[in-house]
């Protein structure tokens, strides 16, 4: 019992870790892609389409990250290349991927798909309990703990994270070292848009295989919250998304056993306690300069 | 590699040029699109921007439906020329409208002359509390207003569905989530114009929310707290030099924007709704943003840009009604619309030279916003 | 009121017999959509029932939709512009809409007006509704001889009459055959969000139920219930393509009839609002009798569990009342004594519990 609703919530938090720690790259690098939701829903189309046309979802998932990727390159051209606000064009990202999703998946309304296969990871699958928690996965789970690790390593121990975090928290002075800031970011966002392409690939292809129109129904914005409670810490955006998807499972389990707090104040907890968090690490400065991007959301380019 | 240089004066024809060129580069991109879907383009751009607005009671509805977006946008001018990112303006319309619903459910027996400005006052404390509360954590904590501001938005969506479902919930709605009907004093009526009756739904509020585009250019470019914000905005070390407070403008922009994020929440469910239900806003809060960066964060261009806006989103209808072009559609052209706009802004501003890469030896310049 | 729309009805059909040898300009009839018929649900019952008036009426009658409607000040600009176009007769189907469409319907004294599953009317903006409550009926009847755990998990969009009724007469369906299940609720507070449906199927699984019932429109419990290996119900319409070893049947909401009819009395003039403002359910309110509601093949089940279910059916559609008493609330409280039933007002004004057999409160 309680073990499924674990794996319950594991399951419906893996869409977060991924759009969550793609944003977290992109927003260390200084931008702030509002577009997310826009971004999953057209990973999720494509990876549903590609299911659906090859019998693959394995191809299925390769589309979805494709099809982020290539989103994002819209808001990077943008931003980036045209040197756009970044709220302003990510709203309108959101705006267009939702409708470019819905125009292309309606042909696609009313299919269903065999998802992703459970991979079980041999011995390991067999440990009781933990093995049904952890290691009974589809791939694509297995790859977004893969990928929170990627990004952890990358930012902290690699020289790459080094010029990421560089141009994040003091563009200026990155340029001036010789870093070309707008690549960095264009790379940042790339990867960003890709994984929240797998983010929302997850839910055709996982959690409930069909398309339908704006079915991400808001994840990519909670996504966009989770970065911030997680302090732009890639394994706490891991855990974070546990949280956030722990509070939803909570919710429904508490009604299922006939629980009455209204469910409207369980589902305002995230957001409290992420302004909570933002207090705790902005409050002093040093700590606020060391885990948060300063440049987020501002314009750079090189002129003359 | 594309470069940006800044003009040094961007000449006025530019000005003008660029965001028509940039509807231009849309129709045609979406005249190909339409064309791609089976549907005549000169046929779907017509039922887009055409005709929605044939008929003088059409344009008034264009006008009620840019209305919360020309309001909204006024105020977030004042955060965004002092560089500071309130995008939380739907959650702050939501607690105008939830302030202001106080005021119209609990006091029913209220003298029609004390109703209606007695809401907008409850509207703009409950825009400003809301805005309040990034303002306070920005300036005490350094806590950042965007991220705070959203979180906030989505706080105030599930205050507002907690509040009809459960508290003010009309008895008599059999379940429904919707409060008791506001009374007649706390609607804002329709403007009813002499030798022609009414028009479309145009209604009083349309007038406030032009007045205060107008009150806002005026405050902008005419009073010192104006200059104030643009000095803050543009050169923050050179604005301390002066004396003024950040923290004050901080304050005061985010009060401004939330008073006017308030004022339209207000005003669209006391013309609009009439009662309090757990949808009130569909996105005005974020929308109002693209408008606010359409009008180059000019109050006045404002009104322009909320009507090309709202002219899109009735185009859709339109489309659909006569040609059965699915929703969808109207997302992509109207994303497509924004993102022209967006660039054109871009072009207004900087000569865009495409280089070979890696010639730039330049040296950064950061630019506003 | 049954008989006197079926007179109506049978009138229509006489009438427009008659009518269809004149050519004439074609009928315009606009509809109204909450989302699009893309939803598997709700939203796709309307667009199929569209088609049927299409193929019905052929070039006589022509139909256009507008989808993703919100339920506010643009409904009432939407439906304004549809009465404006010409349309005779606009459908609006969604609860949502039922303010806007007294409006408008004030302003176009010479349209008539359909608003699905509302409560207010004019003089020319009648209601209509279909009885979903007695799919589930049967529903509770396959559930109770299915379950093994009598665990049954129901996954419910929000807390208004048509919702409770459904989960009341569930409820009395599945002790009708097995007094010891039990249904938990989860409240999604959508009527369309798979991922959130999904989750609240995997609840009630976690949970221990065994049969799974909605009140919200997408397949996603279905397809959580095929992968888990238990069974379920589907809404709206047949979900059969998504779960086909995990569905027992749908409740197909059949508005076809409904559209056909009222476009006919709208053209041969005996459209009317039927018997007065002030009766509850709708002007028209008819169910399984009228095939108004479809239920799908009863699949999935054993043969003691199929015959139960077409009995149950047979009896709905023989008359059966299912709000009859003897039953008490999940307080202990009779409701109704031996002998008592409700009538159609007692359903909207008087049904503020559940029924014995459903844990929990209603919320609110």
């Amino acid at each position: 019992m309680i073990e499924q609703l674990i794996l319950t919530v594991i399951m419906t938090s893996i869409p977060l870790i991924f759009a969550a720690s793609g944003e977290l790259i992109a927003e260390r690098s200084g931008v702030l892609n509002l577009g997310v939701e826009g971004m999953m829903l057209m990973g999720a189309v494509a990876a549903f389409a590609v299911a659906m046309g090859t019998g693959s979802p394995l191809l299925g998932m390769f589309a979805g990250a494709f099809a982020g990727a290539l989103t994002a390159g819209i808001f990077a051209f943008f931003t980036l290349g045209l040197a756009t606000n970044q709220v302003a064009t990510g709203l309108a990202l959101t705006i267009f991927g939702t409708g470019l999703s819905g125009l292309v998946g309606a042909p696609l309304v009313g299919q269903a798909i065999d998802g992703l296969a459970q991979v079980h990871l041999p011995l390991l699958a067999d440990i009781p309990f933990l093995g049904t928690l952890l290691f009974q996965h589809d791939i694509l789970a297995y790859l977004a703990v893969i990928m929170v690790a990627l990004c952890a390593w990358v930012l902290s121990a690699t020289r790459v994270g080094l010029i990421l975090r560089a141009v994040g928290d003091n563009h200026e002075s990155a340029h001036a070292l010789g870093y070309s800031v707008l690549s960095v970011r264009l790379l940042a966002v790339i990867f960003g848009g890709m994984m929240a392409g797998l983010g929302g690939a997850y839910l055709p292809l996982v959690l409930t295989p069909h398309w339908a129109e704006g079915m991400t129904a808001g994840r990519g914005w909670i996504a966009l919250a989770l970065v911030v409670f997680a302090s732009w810490r890639p394994w706490r955006v891991l855990g974070g998304a546990l949280v956030f998807g722990g509070i939803t499972i909570m919710q429904l389990a508490g009604q299922a056993r006939g629980w009455t707090i209204p469910s409207q104040f369980l589902s305002m907890l995230p957001y409290l306690a992420t302004i909570i968090v933002l207090v705790l690490i902005s409050r002093n400065r040093e700590f606020a300069l060391a885990n948060s991007p300063a440049c987020l959301g501002r314009i750079f380019h090189a002129g003359k | 590699m594309i470069s940006l240089i800044p003009r040094k004066d961007i000449p006025l024809a530019l000005t003008v040029m660029t965001p028509i060129m940039a509807i231009a580069i849309t129709l045609f991109v979406g005249a190909i699109i339409f064309a791609t879907l089976g549907y005549d383009p000169l046929e779907a751009l017509y039922q887009f921007f055409v005709a929605p607005v044939s008929r003088s009671d059409q344009i008034a509805d264009l006008f009620v439906k840019a209305c919360p977006l020309i309001i909204i946008a006024s105020g977030l001018i004042f955060c965004y020329r002092a560089n500071i990112w309130n995008i939380g303006a739907e959650g702050q319309l939501i607690l105008g409208a939830v302030f202001s619903g106080y005021v119209a459910l609990t006091f029913p027996g209220l003298p029609a002359w004390a109703m209606i400005p007695l809401m907008v006052i409850a509207g703009i404390f409950g825009g400003m509390l809301w805005a309040m509360i990034p303002a306070l954590l920005k300036t005490r904590f350094n806590t950042n207003e965007i991220l705070v501001s959203l979180m906030l938005t989505y706080v105030a969506a599930l205050l507002i569905d907690w509040i009809v479902r459960g508290p003010w919930r009309d008895p008599m709605s059999f379940g429904f989530p919707l409060t008791k009907m506001y009374v007649d004093a706390a609607l804002i009526s329709r403007i009813e114009l002499p030798g022609i009756g009414y028009l479309g739904q145009l209604h009083w509020g349309v007038v406030g929310a032009l007045l205060l585009a107008l009150c806002a250019w005026f405050v902008l470019d005419r009073m010192l707290v104006g200059f104030q914000v643009k000095v803050m905005g543009a050169a923050p070390r050179a604005g301390r030099f002066a004396g003024f407070s950040p923290t004050f403008v901080t304050f005061m922009v985010l009060g401004i924007s939330g008073a006017a994020a308030g004022i339209a929440g207000m005003v669209e469910v006391s013309a609009n709704i009439g009662q309090l239900q757990p949808e009130i806003s569909f996105g005005y809060g974020f929308t109002a943003i693209i408008v606010a960066f359409l009008a180059r964060l000019n109050p006045l261009a404002v009104i322009g840009a909320g009507l090309v806006v709202a002219l899109a989103e009735l185009g859709g209808d339109s489309a659909q009604i006569t040609l059965g072009m699915p929703k969808v559609v109207t997302g992509v052209f109207k994303g497509i619309l924004l993102f022209m706009l967006l660039a054109g802004e871009t072009f207004n501003r900087f000569h865009v030279e495409i280089r070979p890469s890696r010639s730039s030896a330049a040296k950064s310049v950061e630019v506003q916003n | 009121m049954k008989k006197f729309l079926t007179t109506l009805v049978a009138g229509a059909f006489a009438v427009v017999g008659g009518i269809s040898a004149t050519v004439a300009d074609p009928v315009k009839v606009g509809f109204v959509y909450l989302t699009n018929p893309g939803d598997h649900g709700w939203t796709y019952a309307h667009e199929v029932a569209r088609l049927e008036v299409n193929e019905h009426f052929g070039d006589k009658v022509e139909t256009s939709y507008v989808e993703n409607v919100p339920e506010g000040p643009d409904a009432a600009r939407v439906i304004r512009e549809l009465a404006r176009q010409g349309n005779k007769i606009i459908f609006t189907t969604s609860f949502g809409y039922m303010d806007p469409t007294l409006k408008v319907s004030k302003e176009f004294p010479d349209v008539k007006f359909e608003h699905i599953t509302g409560y207010k009317r004019s003089s020319n903006m009648a209601t209509g509704n279909i009885r979903f409550y007695e799919g589930r009926y049967v529903q509770g009847v396959v559930a109770g001889m299915m379950t093994n755990s009598n665990k049954i998990g129901y996954i419910a969009s929000f807390p208004i009459p048509e919702v409770i009724q459904g989960i009341n007469a569930f409820a009395l369906g599945m002790r009708s055959v097995n007094p010891d299940a039990e249904i938990s609720i989860i409240w999604v507070n959508s009527w369309y969000d798979p991922v959130k449906e999904a989750d609240a199927a995997k609840v009630h699984i976690a949970e221990g139920a065994d049969i799974l019932a909605q009140h919200t429109d997408s397949p996603a419990m279905l397809q959580t219930a095929e992968k888990a290996g238990v069974h379920g119900f589907g809404q709206s319409s047949d979900m059969k393509a998504f779960a086909p070893k995990a569905q027992l049947f749908s409740s197909v909401n059949n508005w076809g009839p409904y559209y056909i009819s009222k476009i006919e009395q709208m053209m041969d003039g005996s459209w009317s609002t039927g018997e007065g403002p002030d009766h509850w359910a709708g002007n028209t309110w008819l169910g399984m009798a009228d095939d108004y509601l479809v239920l799908t093949d009863f699949e999935n089940m054993p043969a003691d569990v199929k015959a139960a279910a077409e009995a149950a059916e047979a009896k709905i559609k023989g008359g059966y009342n299912i709000f009859t008493g003897p039953y008490s609330d999940n307080q202990g409280n009779v409701i109704l004594k031996a002998g008592e039933a409700y009538h159609d007002g007692n359903l909207w004004n008087d049904m503020n519990y559940y029924v014995e057999g459903v844990n929990g409160k209603i919320p609110g």
